[in-house]
């Protein structure tokens, strides 16, 4: 048991599975020697062979496709993409195989592969390294969408997906990496998809949010209880497919929602879920659902990229809001 | 500095166009079988793609790809596969899939709109046509990769056509299986014709196979529509690739005689003559000419295909138009290996809404 950050414990999590599973491997570009430019596949190359930690070719639709082309024959390929902004060019891949495969052949092959990206502002990243558009792989029937925001949830996640007989695109909010730390025991115990994780309960007002985010949101509750506003707090983990009945329950308590997402508002997951309280929990609701996002605009440079992200202010500003109707 | 850069590749040939051998054949013109299983073969497909054509123009098919060209290429490729390799197929592949075990029910019931097309019963790893154009390539280096992981003795056939080369799809996948040693084997189908455009607008490289250079695999430029030279060139790609030396491209030229699809109508952009030039040097008819030359073939043999091609082209598409529809709710049942619960809920409003093939 030991204090590791979100991208150790991504690598425990690999490490764990490869161990006990031979037909998990891991491609990517400089993920084997180098072991990532963000070090999550670091030691894997060491402890696995080259056979199973792969240096792709710098070409990320042949990495999500040769992961598909993997898949089918068995093995559980783990494909890394450098940033979320480059993963674009597999998209192709991703959508139009990955996640039909299984529907296509009606269950004679499947797509077991796991695709991790780095994604999210915040760490003074170049243009094209700092986007959240989650949004896009939430759209597409098929995948499924996992965004741990945790060192355990990390751990708890991946295992998850990885063992998962479908795909799963795992995007990891690179801005918590390093964060924080947390005891993670490297035991193999994974956590469930399409669940979302309270993090904190409350009775005035249900905020729901992912990935690094969550950090700003935990923030708000906090100081929104010394005020006297009891937040409940979900993670929502997996956008998609979505565990709409957590958040509905919630939101039947509290009569509150305020969603907080860094990606930008229009066409944003925060929409989907302001739809289905709004269809499903009207009658609950004390006061109309809020939405805390990003700009609606191309994602600045870093120097205004704070600008751009979501504060714990806008979140308590949101929740005074709708507290005071 | 020159204008452009040729590379000498070798244009692999044994028959003329009219089916005489232009030099001494090679050994496997002595097995008599394998020649005419592979001649009864080019017969069936032909005679299967004519009735699709028909059941389409006649409203009891979709769109669908005319296979008329490809004959010998998709032949020889299922002859020369090992039951354990793994084909990945283009859309104009019938040939190859029929001798890998796709049946022509479920040939017929893909084209036809039903899913269960793909849901091959007899060549279980073979993957499903790709429909967006070149992607099957990164498929096939992801299977040679897992047999490399695995040390296992097998190949991948990984089927193309001409306007698919022009694809990054492909190019990427030549790269890494040179960059990998990936047992795979490139076909590309040249047959001229990306729906209208020509061969000469698709690339500026004099051949095809010389993109292989590109990826450090070696590439041969063969006749497709002679099925001696096709079938020595894609052997031995196959022992080179089974033996762990790496991977092959071949470009076989041929010609597509019918439409790109039935929704295409190819006479707006090709002359008369040039189709008419291509059927001169047609593979189907050569390979019947050979085999008459041979004394292998008669009139009579030839009667007797036909028949036999046309009864069991018809058993197939007697099944094929009895089958009924899978229920609406077949749409949820494959999605994930188990539905999801926030999925649960549109299931059940289908099976309600189409309760017994109710709902209208």
């Amino acid at each position: 048991m030991s204090d590791v950050t979100l991208v150790e414990a991504v690598n425990m999590a690999l490490a764990w599975e490869m161990a006990s599973d031979e037909n998990v491997v891991v491609l990517g570009e400089d993920v084997a020697t180098n072991g990532g430019v963000f070090r999550a596949t670091v030691g894997l190359k060491d402890r696995f062979g080259y056979k199973r930690v792969m240096d792709t070719p710098l070409a990320e639709n042949l990495i999500a496709g040769t992961a598909v082309g993997m898949a089918v024959q068995g093995l559980k390929p783990v494909a890394e993409f450098q940033f979320m902004g480059f993963i674009y060019a597999g998209m192709d891949q991703i959508i139009c195989h990955a996640a039909r495969m299984r529907n296509r052949t009606r269950g004679r092959l499947h797509c077991p592969v796991v695709y991790r990206a780095p994604f999210g502002g915040g760490i003074h990243a170049p243009e094209h390294h700092s986007e959240s558009t989650e949004a896009l792989f939430a759209h597409i029937p098929g995948l499924r969408v996992v965004i741990p925001s945790s060192p355990q949830r990390a751990y708890g996640l991946l295992l998850a997906a990885i063992r998962d007989p479908d795909p799963v695109v795992f995007l990891e909010p690179k801005r918590i990496y390093r964060a924080v730390t947390q005891t993670v025991e490297d035991n193999g115990e994974a956590l469930p998809l399409d669940t979302c994780f309270t993090l904190r309960e409350g009775d005035d007002v249900t905020l729901i949010s992912w990935g690094a985010s969550i950090m700003e949101t935990l923030e708000a509750a906090s100081s929104l209880a010394e005020q006297g506003v009891s937040a409940e707090v979900i993670d929502v983990a997996t956008i998609s497919p979505l565990d709409r009945e957590t958040l509905l329950c919630s939101v039947a308590k509290t009569g509150r929602a305020v969603i907080i997402h860094e990606a930008c508002r229009n066409g944003g997951f925060g929409a989907e879920i302001a739809a289905s309280l709004a269809e499903a929990a009207f009658l609950d609701l004390q006061a109309p659902i809020v939405r805390v996002t990003g700009y609606d605009t191309v994602m600045p440079y870093y120097r205004n990229e704070q600008a751009y992200l979501p504060k714990v202010a806008d979140i308590i500003h949101a929740v005074e809001q709708v507290i005071a109707l | 500095m020159k204008d452009r850069y040729e590379f000498h590749v070798d244009r692999v040939r044994y028959l003329d166009e009219h089916g005489a051998p232009l030099d001494t054949l090679p050994e496997l013109s002595n097995e008599t079988d394998r020649l005419l299983a592979a001649y009864a073969n080019m017969v069936l497909t032909r005679t299967f793609d004519s009735k699709v054509i028909a059941l389409q123009r006649t409203g009891q098919c979709g769109t669908y790809p005319s296979v008329l060209g490809h004959e010998v290429i998709g032949t020889v490729i299922g002859q020369c596969m090992a039951k354990d390799d793994v084909l990945v197929p283009y859309y104009r592949d019938q040939a190859a899939q029929i001798q890998r075990g796709v049946t022509l029910t479920e040939l017929l019931l893909y084209w036809g709109g039903d899913e269960r097309g793909s849901a091959w019963a007899h060549c279980p790893e073979d993957l499903p046509i790709a429909v967006p154009i070149a992607t099957q390539c990164c498929h096939a280096v992801g299977v040679a990769s897992a047999i490399r992981i695995r040390e296992q003795h097998r190949a991948v056939v990984c089927c193309l056509g001409d306007g698919a080369s022009s694809k990054g799809d492909f190019l990427e996948s030549v790269n890494l299986a040179g960059a990998w040693h990936l047992p795979v084997v490139f076909v590309v189908s040249n047959n001229q014709w990306a729906i209208s455009t020509p061969r000469a607008l698709q690339s500026g490289s004099e051949t095809i196979a010389q993109k292989a250079i590109s990826g450090g695999l070696p590439g041969h430029l063969v006749d497709g529509n002679d099925y001696f030279a096709l079938t020595e060139v894609l052997d031995q790609a196959l022992e080179r690739a089974r033996a762990g030396k790496g991977g092959t491209v071949i470009e076989a030229e041929t010609y597509r005689l019918g439409d790109h699809t039935t929704a295409d109508d190819a006479t707006r952009y090709r002359s008369a003559e040039e189709l008419k030039r291509a059927w001169d040097r047609e593979g189907v008819k050569r390979m019947q000419n050979y085999l008459h030359r041979a004394g292998l073939w008669d009139a009579e043999k030839e009667q007797k295909l036909q028949g036999e091609c046309k009864e069991f082209v018809d058993i197939a598409v007697k099944a094929f138009l009895a089958s009924e529809p899978e229920p609406p709710t077949a749409m949820m049942d494959y999605l994930f290996e188990t539905l999801p619960a926030a999925l649960q809920g549109q299931r059940e409003h289908l099976a309600e809404k189409y309760r017994q093939g109710g709902a209208s």
